[in-house]
């Protein structure tokens, strides 16, 4: 039984930041696939729905663990060069969370309701401007929720990386494990690490979530009172008496 | 008054008038033969009408009777299954190559599609614009304005229809009313020379109909914009309406000026319906 030591103190922190490094990295890799995926999906051509359907399916229904092995093994087999360990990884991890992403972005896109598309068609908006400047903005406050919970999934599936021998903080946990011959104190430790970074996550998605509402016109979501519609409306009186909201 | 479209009027013994010069300097939009169907469902039934620019037509009928598909059928929101519809002149959905009439691309739709303005039932503002930009957005990214040419416009307008100081406010922060009022202006900003009404106060509390029916007579009487407009509300058809026409099952069965329609209609069906909405 013995210390964790400086030495090894240093290893873990090194490991942290290398975990960051492969959510960031995942994460942005994995966002450009799930935008143009998902956007893909709701495509007016066949083809490229079926396409991007099929690398939805092809993802979702494999694992990243094997994924990342094939790109990190297979691939100097067959063209005689090898990624970086974490390169394979982000490689893997990013088009896989993006497949699960791609449904987030669908399913918010498909919700912004078609009378916003028909609008842009009245006002001679291309498909391009319509997506960009309307339905984007209002699928986006959809997407942020469930792409909050993705990204904290991504955060600890990086752990599996840990397998290829890329040195992020659960690497460097069974390194000291060996070291100290001692489990409990240092996976605690890498534990509450992951939470802390989850929890870091988690607030600043609610601050984008709030943000995102704000620029819908949807006052945050703190003075949640039972009316359904605001009718707390100044100019209101411009009209007629009262504006009959509910009582 | 005008006696400007085609209809096909059972009472008057099939006596269409087939020799139409086919623009005549003041024609604007004209109907051809247009069908359009909804699976078995013949919304429109070979359809033939025009509208003389400056118009303000009023098109009355009970609901599936087909008057809301027109106008969406001129907003391209949807496209015939037969015929042609015109619009200045030039085809809306379709292209004249080589001789042939063949189906348009975009950009042609885009093209002709921007002298046709719509205001909805629904008031359809974009959520994540506040008013202001929600009427230059349009005029500058489609029409290729200034941002301060498109302000002015769009501030000029929002006094037009009562709410010069809520540029700053959010659709969400609006009243139907006072939506309803923002998105005539946003289809007044684009400048067309049609604007498409659909039953655009029927979504409305009752006490709010008033001010937007009030700011588009103001808008009818002071400019030559020429108005499509489907709604139930009988006083301001008669109103503003240059022409009425009366719609059952796809067709025109009877059309007139207000006067005519409302007060000695020729046929039958008119009658009945005039009586149960009246």
């Amino acid at each position: 039984m013995s210390e964790i030591t400086p030495g090894l103190w240093e290893l873990v922190f090194k490991g942290l930041w290398i975990t960051v490094q492969l959510t960031v990295f995942s994460a942005a890799l994995g966002a450009v696939v799930a935008l143009v995926i998902g956007l893909a999906r709701t495509h007016r051509l066949w083809i490229v729905r079926f396409l991007s359907g099929a690398y939805f399916e092809i993802f979702r229904g494999t694992s990243a663990l094997v994924f990342m092995f094939l790109v990190f093994f297979a691939l100097p087999l067959g063209f005689g060069w090898q990624l970086v360990p974490m390169w394979a990884a982000v490689l893997a991890m990013g088009l896989t969370y993006g497949a699960y992403g791609s449904e987030i972005v669908r399913g918010a896109v498909a919700a912004v309701s078609p009378a916003q598309r028909e609008a842009g068609i009245a006002l001679s908006f291309t498909p391009a401007q319509s997506l960009r400047k309307v339905i984007l903005p209002q699928a986006w406050p959809e997407m942020v929720p469930p792409l909050n919970n993705l990204l904290i999934e991504l955060l600890k599936g990086t752990a599996l990386v840990s397998i290829l021998g890329v040195n992020d903080i659960t690497f460097a946990g069974s390194l000291v494990r060996n070291a100290t011959g001692e489990s409990a104190p240092i996976y605690t430790v890498i534990l509450v690490m992951y939470f802390v970074l989850a929890f870091v996550m988690t607030r600043g998605m609610r601050l984008l979530e709030r943000q995102a509402k704000a620029g819908i016109g949807q006052a945050p979501p703190k003075r949640r009172k039972l009316s359904l519609r605001q009718t707390n409306d100044l100019a209101a009186s411009g009209v007629s008496g009262g504006t009959g909201g509910a009582a | 008054m005008s006696a400007d479209s085609t209809p096909t009027n059972p009472n008057a013994g099939g006596s269409k008038e087939t020799a139409n010069p086919t623009v005549d300097g003041s024609e604007l939009i004209r109907f051809d033969k247009v069908t359009k169907r909804f699976g078995s469902n013949t919304v429109l039934d070979e359809l033939d009408f025009k509208v003389d620019s400056g118009k303000h037509v009023t098109l009355i009928g009970p609901s599936g009777s087909g008057k809301t598909t027109i106008l969406r059928l001129l907003m391209t929101l949807m496209k015939p299954d037969e015929g042609t519809i015109k619009v200045g002149g030039e085809y809306l959905t379709h292209e004249e190559r080589g001789g042939k009439l063949v189906p348009a691309g975009d950009k042609h739709i885009r093209e002709v599609r921007k002298n046709i303005g719509m205001v909805f039932q629904q008031f359809n503002l974009f959520p994540n614009m506040k008013v202001l930009r929600n009427i230059t957005e349009a005029p500058v990214h489609v029409l290729g304005l200034s941002k301060d040419e498109a302000d002015e416009r769009a501030r000029e307008l929002l006094d037009l229809v009562g709410l010069g100081d809520r540029c700053d406010a959010y659709p969400t922060q609006l009243s139907g009313g006072q939506q309803q009022r923002v998105a005539i202006a946003r289809a007044l900003a684009m400048r067309p020379q049609v604007l498409l009404l659909d039953e655009v106060t029927s979504a409305l509390d009752p006490e709010l109909v008033a001010g937007v029916l009030d700011v588009l007579r103001d808008i009818a009487h002071s400019t030559d914009i020429t108005m499509l407009c489907v709604t139930h509300e009988m006083n301001f058809a008669r109103d503003i309406s240059d022409q009425v026409l009366m719609f059952d099952s796809g067709r025109i069965i009877e059309s007139g000026s207000p006067e005519k329609i409302f007060g000695d209609p020729d046929h039958e069906r008119t009658r009945e319906f005039l009586s149960a909405v009246l």
